[in-house]
């Protein structure tokens, strides 16, 4: 085909310069932070960042810093950095990459920023707990934990006393740190932001419904940074207005993220990070476009939850009920949503090496979502980071078959 | 009309005809080192063998795992789909598959169509595939065909802890010194591997009649350590190896040209 270059060059989403852009001012602003006098904090993927930009303190996070590593193909490496050291190859990836990348600033960007200060909110693992313990020990400088138990079934009166006074902990925690007092009004505006951005992501996400879908799970895996990183800043409110217009567009002039899209799937679990070229070509040539994902919409799953004017308040209940703080038939309930949302043929679970709180529920999740909709289920074992725990002819197998079980159904 | 399924696994590569719907016949060869020449060397020696010419065949579908190296077929198809599909060809009442081959092993439910509902292989590793038994037969200083037939005497099958293929071989040569029965060893390596095959059959529930497909299927010691560790009968048809390239063939028939 002697169009494919033009036809390519549409498809492409022209935001994500901008977006490379945005990310850039935020390391170099978080790399030359000293100079300017301004304090870092390096947060859980999942943690509340809210009153860190309303006291003008820069969130890093060594999570995205991971997925960074893992895109570049650095993972291999720095996780055998980390065996070496003692820890072991059960340990999740992100934490083996980031532990052994402190002591030698390696990795893409030649090591992330120093921290000032660590905070670490359980509600995505306990990994994090130990990691954080080993990070402050290795800078020196104090850790905050928020502590958010599981929500099995429901959100006991109980468990929100208990988390919000560690919010007001946390506040008290900062302002010793930083040697300010928190300005009531700026955090105000900041969860107002905060708000603002993930119903704009949600809606980012939610404009794959339409048929056929203007971007995909790759594309959103992607565009989450800004969410995760800048969340409560006016930057990533107007990124995603601009990246909601684009995909209007989209939507108008019908281009679609995989050129002749005739099955459509859900993702769960986080991106096989360094073989997402491959995965995507491999979907692709199917005509099968991954549509939507449990993973970032987690960014904007608790948004029910939130309350503006009461935010501090509303934020213990919002942190503590995100998707990998609930019960196994919560998440089930959510998937099904999303099946029923997006309409999808099929349902593809990363089987996740590295995550165990994600990935240990998946097997009554995949039995439910095969009786309540009996959907073919695909479960592919892989690492988002470390590719020892990845094999590409496995994979290439699993897939083929599951798209011809797809393909059967009719 | 004639059709061929060609079948290419990392031991051994296999080719089936059909004509009319029905089986005319099967040939299997080692793969040896390059799968592109298996393909057509187990291709040429079914037709020989047939005494069919190539201008006879009307579509040619591939499988295995060198399925997308058959560079003269007219279709690639996983060897689940296949299997599928050469189950309920021979037998249609077969809702189970366990296909143990030789690096990989699975376990595929049907529905009443032969059509694939769902399936679990194994994880990159090769503990209860084909391979491992082959490893185990090489430390035992037996044939690996005579697995079987040896363990069928044990009456207090050896146990076998490690899960992993190179720590199990350890394990066996230190019975080996430790002087316990050849038998009791080899049964005990078959009872690792169900195992290990076993979980993926309960991983996806799967229904009876079940029928064991690959060549580890020959060895009966590893047929009757699977129906202890599941409690089911399992049947094993004159072809087992063939199941995928016949499977293969039956889709070409179905291929619409
Ligand atoms: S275990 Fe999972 S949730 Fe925890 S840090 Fe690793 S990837 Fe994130």
């Amino acid at each position: 085909m002697t169009d494919t270059e033009p036809q390519k060059d549409k498809q492409k989403i022209k935001a994500a310069k901008r977006m490379r852009e945005i990310m850039t001012a935020y390391y170099m602003d978080a790399m030359t932070a000293r100079e300017n006098n301004k304090k870092i904090a390096w947060i859980t993927s999942g943690g509340p960042v809210e009153p860190l930009i309303a006291m003008d303190i820069i969130p890093v996070y060594p999570e995205n810093h991971g997925a960074m590593i893992g895109a570049s193909k650095m993972g291999e490496d720095l996780c055998v950095k980390a065996e070496e050291m003692g820890y072991s190859s059960d340990l999740c990836s992100y934490a083996r990459a980031d532990i052994s990348c402190a002591q030698i600033n390696g990795g893409p960007i030649g090591g992330l920023p120093k921290p000032d200060m660590l905070i670490c909110c359980n509600n995505i693992c306990g990994t994090v707990l130990k990691w954080y313990e080993v990070q402050a020990r290795h800078f020196k400088v104090p850790l905050f934990i928020l502590d958010t138990p599981v929500c099995h079934t429901e959100y006991s009166p109980e468990i929100a006393t208990y988390v919000r006074r560690q919010i007001d902990d946390y506040i008290v925690f900062l302002e010793t740190a930083t040697g300010r007092k928190l300005d009531p009004d700026q955090m105000v505006q900041v969860g107002h932001l905060a708000l603002k951005g993930q119903k704009l992501w949600q809606k980012v996400l939610t404009t794959t419904t339409h048929k056929p879908s203007p971007m995909s799970a790759f594309d959103a895996f992607f565009f989450l940074a800004l969410i995760v990183t800048l969340r409560g800043t006016q930057t990533a409110v107007d990124f995603y207005e601009e990246l909601i217009l684009e995909m209007e567009e989209r939507v108008q002039a019908g281009i679609s993220s995989v050129p002749h899209e005739k099955y459509r799937l859900l993702w769960d679990n986080l991106p096989v990070w360094y073989q997402l070229k491959w995965l995507s070509k491999k979907f692709s040539d199917h005509n099968a476009c991954l549509v939507a994902d449990t993973y970032t919409s987690a960014w904007c799953s608790s948004i029910k939850y939130i309350d503006e004017n009461n935010f501090l308040d509303s934020m213990a209940e919002a942190y503590t009920r995100i998707y990998l703080n609930n019960g196994v038939d919560k998440m089930a309930d959510q998937v099904l949503d999303m099946i029923r949302l997006y309409d999808v043929d099929g349902f593809v679970m990363h089987s996740n090496r590295s995550c165990k709180p994600y990935s240990f529920g998946q097997m009554d999740i995949m039995n439910i979502v095969r009786e309540k909709t009996g959907i073919p289920v695909l479960m592919l074992e892989a690492d988002m980071v470390d590719p020892r725990s990845f094999s590409l002819s496995q994979a290439d197998t699993r897939i083929d078959a599951f798209m011809e079980i797809i393909k059967q159904k009719g | 009309m004639i059709f061929a399924g060609i079948d290419i696994g990392s031991i051994t590569a296999k080719a089936a005809l059909i004509r009319d719907n029905k089986l005319v016949g099967t040939c299997v060869i080692p793969t040896g080192y390059n799968p592109v020449t298996a393909g057509q060397k187990v291709f040429s020696a079914l037709l020989a063998q047939t005494q069919i010419r190539r201008e006879d065949i009307t579509a040619i579908v591939a499988t295995g795992y060198g399925r997308n190296s058959v560079d003269f077929a007219d279709k690639a198809m996983t060897e689940i789909i296949c299997h599928g599909v050469g189950a309920h060809f021979l037998n249609p009442k077969i809702r189970g598959i366990i296909d143990v081959g030789g690096q990989d092993s699975k376990a595929i439910a049907l529905d009443a169509n032969g059509q694939v509902e769902n399936f679990a292989m194994n994880d990159k590793c090769a503990a209860g595939t084909g391979r491992f038994l082959e490893v185990m037969a090489k430390a035992l200083d037996v044939e690996l065909d005579d697995l079987g037939t040896i363990s069928l005497s044990s009456s207090a099958p050896s146990k076998i802890s490690s899960i992993c293929t190179v720590f199990a071989e350890s394990e066996v040569i230190s019975m080996i010194a430790g002087q316990q029965k050849r038998e009791d060893i080899i049964a005990g390596i078959h009872e690792s591997a169900a195992a290990r095959v076993g979980g993926l059959a309960t991983k996806i529930k799967l229904k009876g009649p079940v029928i064991m497909t690959g060549g580890v299927a020959k060895n009966r010691g590893m047929v009757k350590a699977l129906e202890n560790r599941l409690g089911i009968t399992i049947l094993v048809g004159d072809l087992p190896q063939e199941n995928g390239a016949i499977g293969a063939a039956v889709l070409a028939s179905r291929m619409t040209l």
